[in-house]
C-alpha cells in the first residue's frame, strides 16, 4: 500500500502520481490522509488503481473516473464522481450537490444522504443512495439506475428519459413527465443485483419504480408559448 | 462565488479565540472571494452603551480630535478605539441617534459601518488575509461571529459593496449569490423611505430584512418572506446581539455546510473552512436545507 499525506504533498503531484499508474501497475493500493475538504482529489483515474481518502473532500473528487475504485472515507464535497466512465465510487459519509452527474458507466455507492440534483443528467451510470437524496434528483436522467433507500426530494426525474429510478421511501413530489412505473420481474433483479453491489441490505419488494411518461418525447404544439 | 464562514459559540471559555479562528476560517475561504473580505463580531460592552463602528479612507483626517468633538455635540462620554481605516465609538445608548446626525455635520465623509451594542463590522477591499492582518482580528474576542470574502458580479469593488451589511441595531447580513430583483425591490423600499446606499444587491436584501422587522416581523418571520420576495441565488448568513442564523433558496445551489459540537456552530461555504476547528471530527457535520431557516440562540 502507498501512502500519500496531502499535508506534506501537493493535490498536482498526488493527482499526476496516481494518472501516471497504468493498467500493470504493481502500486495498485494507494491511502490518501489528510485530504481536508481539498478540491479535485483523485480526480481523472485511468487505471484500476484502488484508492481511499482518509477523511472528507471538497468539489470534484473522483471525478471522471475510469477503471479505479475510490473510497472516500468521509463525505464529499459537490460534484463528487461526476461524469464516471467505469469503475466504482463509495462514500461512507454523505455527499453534497450533483452528485454522479452526468455519468456514462461505473457504480457510485453513497452510504449517508445524497444532497440535491443527485444523478443530474445520467447517462449510463448506477447510483445507490442508502439514505435521502435532495431535490431536482435524476433530472433529464438518460440511462441507467438510481437506488434510493430512503426519501427523495421535491422534482424527481424531472424530464427524464430513459433511467430507472428506484425509492424506498416517500417521493416528495415527481418532476415534470416523471411517473411511476410497474415494477417487473427483471427490474427487481437489476434491483437485486445493484443492491448487493452497493452493500445494502434493503429488499427490492420494498421499492418503487420510477420513470419517464414519455410524453415530452415528441413535440406537441399545444405545449408552445 | 464568495465565500462565508460563522462561528456562534456555546462554550465561553473560546471567546477569547473567536477572531482567530474566524480568521484562520476567512483566509481558507480566499479562492472563492478575494476582492474583499469583511467581518462581524459581537462582543460584550457594559451595559446601556453602544458602539459606532466608522470607516474613513483618510483616518489621520477623519479620526484626529473626532472624540473631542463628538463628546462636544453629544455632551457625553465617547470612547475612540482606531482600528487602521475603522475606528468603533463607544457611547452611552440613548446617544446614538444625536451621535449619527452630529457624525454627518462633523465628519461627512465616514462612512457607518455598524451600530449595535455587540456588534462591530470591519471590511476592506483586499485579500482576505491582509484584511483581517490589518483589522488585526486574530485578536478579537467574541460570543459570535460572521466573515465574508467577496467575488464581485452585481456591483463595483469597493468598501461599501463589502459585506457584512449592518440591517438594524445588532444585525447583520452576509450573502453568497446573487439577486436578480434588486433593482425593482430597490425602488420599491426607496419609495418607502428605505436608504439605501449603493447598488448592489445584497443591501438591497439587507434593507428589505430591515423594512420587514421595522414593520413588526421577527427576523425569523423576515427571513421566511425573503424565500418569497427575493428572487436569485442566495445562502444568507444573519448575525443578531445573541443569535445566528442561516438560510438559502430553495434551489440551493449556492454551497454551504454546517457543523455543530457541546462547543460551538459553525458554517462554511465549504468543508476546508471548518477543518481546523475544534473537535472537527467528532462534529455533527450536515449541508442545511434548501428554503428553510436556521436558527441559533445564546
Amino acid at each position: 500500500m502507498q501512502t500519500y499525506d496531502l499535508a506534506n504533498g501537493s493535490l498536482r503531484e498526488l493527482n499526476a502520481t496516481l494518472h501516471a499508474q497504468n493498467k500493470t501497475t504493481n502500486q495498485t493500493s494507494w491511502k490518501i490522509i489528510n485530504p481536508r475538504g481539498a478540491h479535485a482529489i483523485a480526480c481523472g483515474l485511468d487505471s484500476p488503481i484502488e484508492v481511499a481518502i482518509h477523511g472528507s473532500t471538497g468539489y470534484y473528487s473522483a471525478g471522471m473516473n475510469q477503471h479505479a475504485t475510490v473510497n472516500i472515507k468521509g463525505s464529499a464535497g459537490p460534484g463528487v464522481a461526476e461524469n464516471m466512465m467505469s469503475g466504482k465510487v463509495v462514500i461512507d459519509g454523505d455527499a453534497s450537490q450533483y452528485a454522479g452527474a452526468t455519468g456514462h458507466g461505473g457504480l457510485l455507492v453513497i452510504k449517508g444522504n445524497a444532497s440535491s440534483r443527485c444523478g443530474i443528467s445520467m447517462k449510463g451510470i448506477n447510483i445507490v443512495v442508502h439514505g435521502n437524496i435532495g431535490h431536482m434528483s435524476a433530472f433529464m436522467a438518460q440511462s441507467g439506475n438510481m437506488v434510493v433507500c430512503g426519501d427523495a426530494g421535491d422534482a424527481l426525474g424531472d424530464s427524464c428519459y430513459e433511467a430507472s429510478l428506484f425509492v424506498r421511501g416517500s417521493v416528495k413530489s415527481l418532476g415534470a413527465d416523471c411517473e411511476e412505473k410497474e415494477m417487473r420481474p427483471e427490474h427487481l433483479e437489476i434491483l437485486r443485483e445493484l443492491l448487493v453491489q452497493g452493500e445494502c441490505d434493503a429488499k427490492p419488494a420494498e421499492f418503487k419504480r420510477y420513470g419517464s411518461a414519455r410524453t415530452l418525447y415528441n413535440f406537441n404544439i399545444d405545449n408552445a408559448y | 462565488m464568495c465565500g462565508i464562514v460563522g462561528l456562534f459559540l456555546k462554550d465561553k471559555t473560546m471567546e477569547p479565540q473567536l477572531g482567530a479562528m474566524l480568521s484562520d476560517m476567512l483566509i481558507t475561504m480566499t479562492d472563492r472571494g478575494p476582492d474583499s473580505a469583511g467581518i462581524a463580531v459581537y462582543s460584550d460592552t457594559a451595559e446601556n452603551t453602544s458602539k459606532i463602528t466608522v470607516q474613513s479612507d483618510t483616518p489621520d483626517v477623519d479620526f484626529n480630535s473626532l472624540k473631542i468633538d463628538l463628546e462636544k455635540q453629544v455632551k457625553g462620554d465617547v470612547n475612540l478605539r482606531i482600528q487602521s481605516t475603522h475606528a468603533v465609538l463607544e457611547l452611552a445608548l440613548d446617544q446614538v441617534y444625536s451621535a449619527c446626525l452630529a457624525l454627518e455635520d462633523l465628519r461627512p465623509n465616514l462612512r457607518i459601518m455598524s451600530i449595535g451594542e455587540s456588534l462591530e463590522i470591519y471590511k476592506e477591499v483586499g485579500l482576505p488575509k491582509n484584511v483581517a492582518e490589518r483589522f488585526e482580528v486574530k485578536k478579537m474576542s467574541g460570543s459570535h461571529g460572521i466573515g465574508h470574502t467577496r467575488m464581485a458580479t452585481e456591483s463595483a469593488v469597493t468598501t461599501m459593496g463589502a459585506h457584512p451589511f449592518n440591517t438594524g441595531s445588532d444585525q447583520c447580513l452576509v450573502h453568497n449569490g446573487s439577486l436578480s430583483n434588486h433593482n425593482s425591490l430597490r425602488r420599491k423600499l426607496r419609495r418607502d423611505g428605505v436608504h439605501i446606499r449603493t447598488e448592489n444587491d445584497t443591501e438591497v436584501g439587507a434593507a428589505y430584512l430591515t423594512w420587514k422587522m421595522q414593520n413588526g416581523s421577527s427576523l425569523d418571520e423576515a427571513l421566511e418572506s425573503s424565500l418569497k420576495d427575493l428572487d436569485g441565488f442566495f445562502t444568507f448568513v444573519v448575525g443578531t446581539k445573541d443569535g445566528f442564523g442561516v438560510v438559502r433558496d430553495p434551489i440551493a445551489c449556492k454551497p454551504a455546510v454546517m457543523a455543530e459540537t457541546e462547543q460551538y456552530v459553525a458554517f462554511g461555504s465549504e468543508y476546508r473552512a471548518l477543518v481546523n476547528l475544534p473537535g472537527i471530527d467528532q462534529a455533527r457535520v450536515w449541508e442545511p436545507e434548501p428554503a428553510t431557516v436556521y436558527f441559533w440562540k445564546h
